[in-house]
């Protein structure tokens, strides 16, 4: 196997086909940037879940008078109820991880914070707002044990879960990954298509070379070799570029942008980009490859 | 060297079949005409021995191996000991005379040094010596052809197959190409060259095998053409 002959013969065919190449590098840019996107929301996904799940918590309301949930319908919550939740919210550790009660003046004190530029302070009492009990979970999926044990016990007008609030922002956020994963499928098929067809077209125009190469012996090997490293050398400049705007995301749409206005929330690092990259890479040069090679095998065959 | 045993072929859109039970053998050294009217089989016979075809029945012996036995990656081993000429010529119009020949050599992996010292000796050999810059199209169709015996020989194969090499040909210029492959014949390599050309048999006296419809109809040691007519 002589390198240089090799190398200048890809070098050649690249150029022939100049037109044909571009059109490969670009959809192989387009699909894989596509792809490297959808991989990253995902990672945007996981990363809120760690920051959001670690936050979340469980409220156990208490009633108040006046609440009109089937539950209170003897009135405000004993001290003999209270006690008797918080004793059986402690039974449940380890699941339980933490307990805090909260309340109806720290419910106020609270209220009054959040909203401290709103009229709305004005017209809430503190007998308005009910007492809770603040409940943080070892694992918080497991919230529907909570929620059995205590939704509609008398004395507890409501138990919420904050972590249903998120899953829903985490399902958008999925269906919107999912349909960049599917657009990125199609635009890799189509990808695919188009290798297949470009291979088949530079089959064609070299066919004199190849019918020589079979002539004199030449092995499949040598003779598929140089398209095969044209289409490698394509899908790598066009992951190349996919990479690169990958980097551009990241570092203007989500450090320059997203991250400055929501600094509420965590986003993906580039850690996640630094893993992302290989996989594309890897992905274009795998799908150029196998593309080329299976259209090869039935147009330069011995 | 060459064993064919009751060998019949027919191609899938045919139905007459382009050998029919072929059965001949030709022995290492020899020179053999392959002669016979167009569409006779000698194109599919030539083809057969390079294995670009298989029979349908029979088997073909070539170099000590059966070839239908021969798995695919062991073919190009097999065509590396064998040299093959067509009328077309078959260069690549973008090189020259030398990279012409030097490209059968990279192509199987050879190294510079030793394509540098064979090719010049080759070009020799078919008296292009002085010429080998120059590309195809500033050639004669005989230099040509030089060139493509050149390519087919550079290697030393055992056997040179040879398929209407003067069909393009004038014909002073094919008897020169025939006196290249006499002399290529004398130097050991086994030489098939398939023809229609009356006057080259005739001179040559060699071993004459007809074809007609695929059957051999004559098999002649120091024939002459359309003796048997
Ligand atoms: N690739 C092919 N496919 C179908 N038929 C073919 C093919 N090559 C040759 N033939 C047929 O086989 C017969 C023999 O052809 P060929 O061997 O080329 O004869 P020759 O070289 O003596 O002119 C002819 O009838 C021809 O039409
Ligand atoms: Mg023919």
């Amino acid at each position: 196997m002589r390198a240089s002959f090799v190398t200048s013969e890809v070098g050649a065919g690249l150029r022939r086909n100049l037109t044909m190449t571009f059109a490969v590098i670009i959809t192989v840019a387009v699909s894989l940037a596509l792809f490297g996107v959808s991989l990253l929301v995902r990672a945007q996904v996981t990363t809120m879940q760690d920051f959001w799940y670690d936050k979340v918590e469980v409220s156990i309301f208490l009633c108040s008078r006046g609440s009109d949930a089937p539950s209170c319908a003897s009135g405000a919550v004993t001290d003999a109820q209270r006690d008797q939740i918080r004793a059986d919210l402690e039974s449940l550790r380890p699941l339980v991880e933490e307990v805090y009660y909260e309340s109806k003046a720290e419910a106020f004190e609270r209220f009054r914070e959040q909203f401290a530029n709103s009229p709305i302070v004005e017209n809430v009492t503190e007998e308005a707002l009910p007492e809770s009990f603040r409940v943080k979970l070892a694992d918080p999926t497991q919230y529907d044990v909570v929620a059995s044990a205590f939704a509609g016990r008398p004395g507890i007008e409501q138990v919420n879960d904050q972590r249903k609030v998120l899953d829903q922002f985490f399902r958008l956020l999925n269906g919107l990954q999912a349909i960049a994963l599917l657009i990125a499928i199609i635009m890799l098929i189509v990808t695919v298509l188009l290798i297949v067809n470009t291979m088949r077209v530079a089959a064609f125009s070299r066919r004199r070379e190849t019918g020589i190469m079979r002539l004199v012996g030449a092995s499949n090997f040598y003779i598929q070799l140089p398209f095969l490293l044209e289409a490698a050398v394509a899908a790598a400049l066009g992951a190349g570029l996919a990479i690169i705007s990958l980097v551009a995301v990241k570092s203007f749409v989500i450090d320059g942008v997203l991250a400055p206005s929501f600094q509420f929330t965590a986003f993906v690092g580039w850690d996640a980009v630094i893993a992302i990259a290989p996989i594309l890479l890897l992905t274009g040069i795998a799908l150029a490859s196998l593309a080329a090679f299976f259209t090869l095998r039935k147009y330069l065959r011995v | 060297m060459i064993l064919f045993d009751h060998v019949t072929k027919t191609y899938p859109s045919q139905n007459r079949p382009a050998l029919d039970d072929v059965s001949l053998e030709i022995e290492k050294g020899e020179f053999v005409f392959l002669v016979g009217p167009s569409g006779s089989g000698k194109s599919t016979f030539l083809r057969l021995v390079l294995r670009e075809e298989r029979p349908n029945t029979g088997s073909v012996w070539v170099l000590g191996k059966e070839l239908s036995r021969l798995s695919n990656w062991k073919i190009p081993a097999l065509r590396r000991q064998i040299g093959t000429v067509f009328q077309d010529f078959r260069l690549l119009p973008n090189k020259s005379v030398f990279e012409n020949v030097a490209f059968a050599l990279e192509v199987i992996g050879k190294p510079r040094s030793h394509i540098r010292k064979v090719v010049p000796e080759v070009l020799e050999v078919v008296g292009l010596e002085d010429k080998m810059e120059r590309r195809p199209d500033e050639l004669s169709g005989g230099e040509q052809q030089r060139v493509a015996i050149a390519r087919a020989f550079v290697n030393r194969p055992m056997l040179l197959i040879a398929d209407e090499p003067t069909g393009n040909l004038d014909p002073n210029t094919s008897i020169g190409i025939m006196k290249l492959l006499d002399r290529i014949n004398r130097l050991g390599t086994t030489v098939i060259m398939s023809t229609h050309d009356a006057q080259i048999v005739d001179q040559m006296r060699r071993r004459v095998i007809e074809l007609e419809t695929g059957h051999v109809v004559r098999d002649q040691s120091r024939g002459v053409y359309g003796y048997a007519r």
